[in-house]
């Protein structure tokens, strides 16, 4: 074949595949309109009918069979109580098994097999951790419907999130450092508790925020835990009875008269309002650590 | 109307004033060259001349990059392509390009070469077609009992010769080479230089090279490009290869090719 | 003298804060090992009693309720189909949609717009689940019943899988765009110059090199997502609806595997018996889907990330 015959066998019909292309683009806009379209109708759907039931007794009142004297107190103190705790039994945790898998673990069948479950508990559906903490907090370790039981719990379920964040922050840190520190004499555990955690520190706590703001919103675990109590009393002690935001808007999304759905969507306005400021936190550190380290 | 197709004959690109920016930075400066038809043309200079960038002015590669920019005028067979009627995509069906480091798609050795003429549209037959571009690349004998095999699965420079029969299958008159051979080793060296003397007896090739004994024994003309002071690449000197090499017009021609700098 | 005794000292603390923190390294296998422990050692009270055939097969789930003749049924297969037909009409929503998205940011999206658009797409991953079920049951159904079609203004009923797995659709649409995208930018620039330079469309540089090069990837975060909406449980328990039922209708009311956990297990379910146990038989079965499909996806994700 000669070559002007490949040519002229060639029928590149630009003008078709450019119009193609802008149908093509057309498409991912639109793609992209509808999450957008979505989020927003979402937000605004909340904000419509929640808006008419915020009021101040909203948070200080307990919730009552009358819409209009319903508050989420009982709801708010117990998610206080269980995020404490959570924050409490993670972080420490969480963090120590970031530093072990960076700084210390021996590259073996072990570490890879920790490496691997980490990743695949991050995976597993929240109600089977709540399925876990029934089992094990609730009946074997007869904890009972506690603060503390869902507490736990909920330690177990974002556990791979800190882990996940803090190890990133760790490997972050230069190996610079590490190594002028050991030139000065240190010891592993001392270069850990100086140089690295105090450099990781910033990525460790958006991680923990991240991992707090997913605990906040979850319902299912909690209720497998603590059943669907009417509360109207706060927590004072771990081993009280309680429940939590999620819950408490549960409760009233499932009742069918609309009222109650207006404090729900009130709820959720709130649960929203702890999680926008929880993520506005988490960014304001970000954005502070990364003008630190760029001067 | 004369001159043009008197051009069009014996001159495939012909620049005139080019200047080329990114942004506000000029990275070319009045870039003038004539590339004859059938016939190998190196672009030489220290790094940072902006050879590989006047290389993708022709092209217009560099399209794909936010805020550049052309000014003056490039000509391919007497046209305009910085014409705002041009379509980039046309071009590019006709100057042909090979990268500095083997870029095979993660595709079959077959689909590696038919994918340029499966995108445009050709109703000939496929198998030839893809038989006589790996021939054309010298690449068949060895390929032919694993067209099925990844792309990925050749050795270096047997990679460099599949792109180049991917390049060679839709047929363009240009093909542009920037550093072609650099990331092979000497042996894949020597047969991507013999390659492009054998092609350039169909094809028109620009190569941009860092290797002056690669330019002395490859190309037929040669364009030496520097850099000034505001760091905007530009051309010294444009010529016969064997005078460039042995009668530089221009010191700085001299300096670079002896070794002095650069 | 003094140092050798410090140097002593500093080894033992070494050691001991070396076993603190592969103690709680160790932590999360204990996790898994306690999640396999209590679902098996209560599933099997309940497979004592049923047999794992009739679980497994049987096309009847009234665990609770007696039917006509006083039996129960134990039949897992509607609480599967309920929560396959929920996943797939997410995936219906997420898949065409979250790859558009990928595309768009990874191929044609100026720099400035991607940092925008990407940021507000991800809120959707943030937002608590039982949101979506009340947005679910308060706005998309009656939205749907007002479509003027026979099929939505009357035949839907409040509680269904369509208006539950739509919005699940949405809500998963950033977990496949946004690890779609990030196969597709991990496809090295040189092959996209390539394509270009053979004369391809932006549109055919993106569906020929560009997608096919990260498809692993992309097939990742297809079955990462899915493995997302069958474990996702508030959603469907609120919109959904709570009837077993062996159908793939969506506009019926069905109930999935994490619906059926929560309505019995914030029962006051006695510690032991049949009905505590079930719970945990269909716990060992979401599990061993969702563990299935994670270790699928991270599998291919881990093979495309070695391919360059």
């Amino acid at each position: 074949m000669a070559r002007a015959e490949i040519t002229a066998l060639l029928n590149p019909r630009l003008a078709v595949r450019k119009r193609i292309g802008t149908v093509a683009y057309v498409i991912f806009i639109a793609a992209i309109l509808i999450g957008l379209a979505g989020l927003a109708s979402l937000l605004l759907r909340v904000l419509w009918q929640g808006a008419p039931w915020l009021s101040l007794h909203f948070l200080t009142d307990y919730p009552s069979r009358f819409a209009e004297q319903a508050g989420m107190k009982s709801a708010i103190f117990g998610t206080v109580w269980i995020m404490g705790l959570t924050g409490l039994f993670t972080v420490p945790v969480g963090v120590g098994a970031a530093v072990y898998l960076e700084e210390y673990a021996p590259k073996n069948w072990f570490t890879r097999i920790v490496e691997v479950n980490i990743s695949n508990l991050a995976g597993v559906p929240s109600i089977v951790y709540g399925l876990l903490g029934l089992a094990v907090f609730v009946q074997i370790l007869a904890l009972g419907r506690t603060v503390v039981a869902g507490a736990l719990t909920m330690s177990l379920l974002v556990m791979p999130i800190v882990i996940i964040a803090s190890r990133e922050a760790i490997r972050a840190v230069p190996s610079t450092y590490r190594e002028a520190s050991y030139g000065l004499g240190a010891t592993k555990f001392q270069t850990v508790k100086d140089v690295v955690l105090p450099h990781a520190l910033p990525g460790i706590m958006t991680g923990t925020i991240l991992a707090m703001s997913r605990a906040i919103g979850e319902a299912a675990p909690m209720i497998a835990i603590s059943a669907l109590v009417f509360l109207t009393f706060i927590p004072t002690d771990p081993l009280d009875e309680f429940t939590v935001m999620p819950v408490q808007i549960y409760n009233w999304v499932r009742d069918p008269r609309p009222e109650f759905h207006g404090l729900a969507a009130a709820g959720i306005i709130v649960l929203l309002a702890v999680l926008l400021s929880m993520n506005a936190v988490a960014i304001y550190i970000r954005n502070r650590t990364q003008k630190r380290s760029e001067e | 109307m004369t001159t043009t197709e008197a051009t069009a004959t014996d001159t495939t690109l012909s620049v005139t004033g080019l200047d080329m920016y990114y942004g506000s930075f000029r990275a070319l400066r009045d870039i003038n060259l004539e590339v004859t038809r059938n016939s190998v043309t190196a672009l030489i200079g220290p790094s940072g001349s902006g050879k590989s960038t006047l290389l993708r002015c022709f092209n217009r590669m560099n399209d794909l990059i936010p805020g550049a920019r052309v000014e003056g005028q490039v000509l391919f067979n007497g046209e305009d392509i910085y014409h705002p009627s041009i379509d980039p995509t046309e071009i590019r069906l006709r100057v042909g390009m090979v990268f500095q480091k083997p870029n095979p798609f993660p595709k079959s050795i077959y689909d590696n070469v038919a994918f340029g003429l499966r995108i445009n549209g050709f109703r000939g037959n496929m198998d030839e077609a893809v038989e006589r571009s790996l021939r054309r690349a010298a690449l068949w004998d060895e390929v032919k009992d694993r067209l099925k095999a990844s792309g990925l699965t050749l050795s270096g420079g047997q990679q460099q010769r599949l792109c180049i029969a991917r390049a060679v299958a839709v047929q363009p008159d240009v093909i542009l080479m920037d550093e072609p051979a650099s990331a092979l080793d000497p042996i894949s060296t020597l047969a991507i230089e013999d390659l492009m003397r054998e092609l350039s007896r169909d094809y028109t090739i620009v190569v941009v090279t860092h290797n002056m004994q690669q330019a002395a024994r490859v190309s037929d003309w040669t364009a030496f490009m520097t850099m000034g002071e505001d760091r905007a690449g530009y051309l010294v000197e444009v010529g016969d290869t064997h005078q460039i090499f042995t009668n530089p017009r221009d010191e700085r021609t001299e300096g670079y090719i002896t070794g002095r700098f650069g | 003298m003094q140092l050798s005794r410090n140097r002593k000292r500093g080894a033992l603390q070494g050691r001991i804060v070396h076993w603190l923190f592969f103690a709680c390294a160790a932590m999360s296998v204990i996790t898994t090992f306690g999640i396999v422990a209590s679902l098996l050692r209560e599933s099997l009270g309940f497979f004592g009693e049923i047999p794992v055939w009739e679980f497994l097969f049987g096309t009847t789930w009234s665990p609770i309720l007696k039917d006509a003749e006083g039996n129960r049924h134990y039949g897992v297969l509607p609480l599967v189909s309920g929560t396959l037909l929920v996943a797939s009409i997410a995936a219906a929503v997420a898949v065409p949609a979250g790859l558009a998205i990928a595309i768009y940011l990874s191929e044609y999206a100026p720099d400035k717009v991607r940092r925008l658009i990407k940021p507000i797409l991800e809120v959707l991953a943030g937002i608590p689940t039982v949101v979506y079920g009340y947005f679910a049951l308060t706005f998309v159904t009656p939205l749907l019943r007002s479509i003027p079609i026979q099929v939505f203004r009357e035949d839907l009923i409040v509680y269904n899988a369509l208006s539950a797995g739509l919005v699940m659709g949405l809500m998963i649409i950033p977990m496949v765009s946004s690890l779609s995208e990030d196969a597709m930018v991990a496809v090295p620039r040189s092959l996209r110059h390539a394509a270009y330079a053979l004369g391809g469309t932006r549109l055919e540089v993106s569906l020929r090199i560009v997608v096919p090069a990260a498809f692993s990837g992309i097939v990742a975060s297809f079955i990462l997502a899915f493995s997302r909406a069958i474990g996702e449980t508030m959603l469907v328990t609120i919109a959904a609806g709570a009837t077993p039922r062996l159908t793939f209708n969506p506009i019926e009311s069905i109930q999935t595997m994490t619906a059926f956990i929560v309505q019995l297990a914030h029962g006051e379910t006695p510690h032991g018996s049949l009905e505590y146990n079930t719970i945990f038989a269909v716990g060992l079965l979401l599990f061993a889907f969702t563990l299935g499909m994670n270790v699928l996806g991270h599998f291919l994700v881990r093979r495309f990330r070695e391919e360059y």
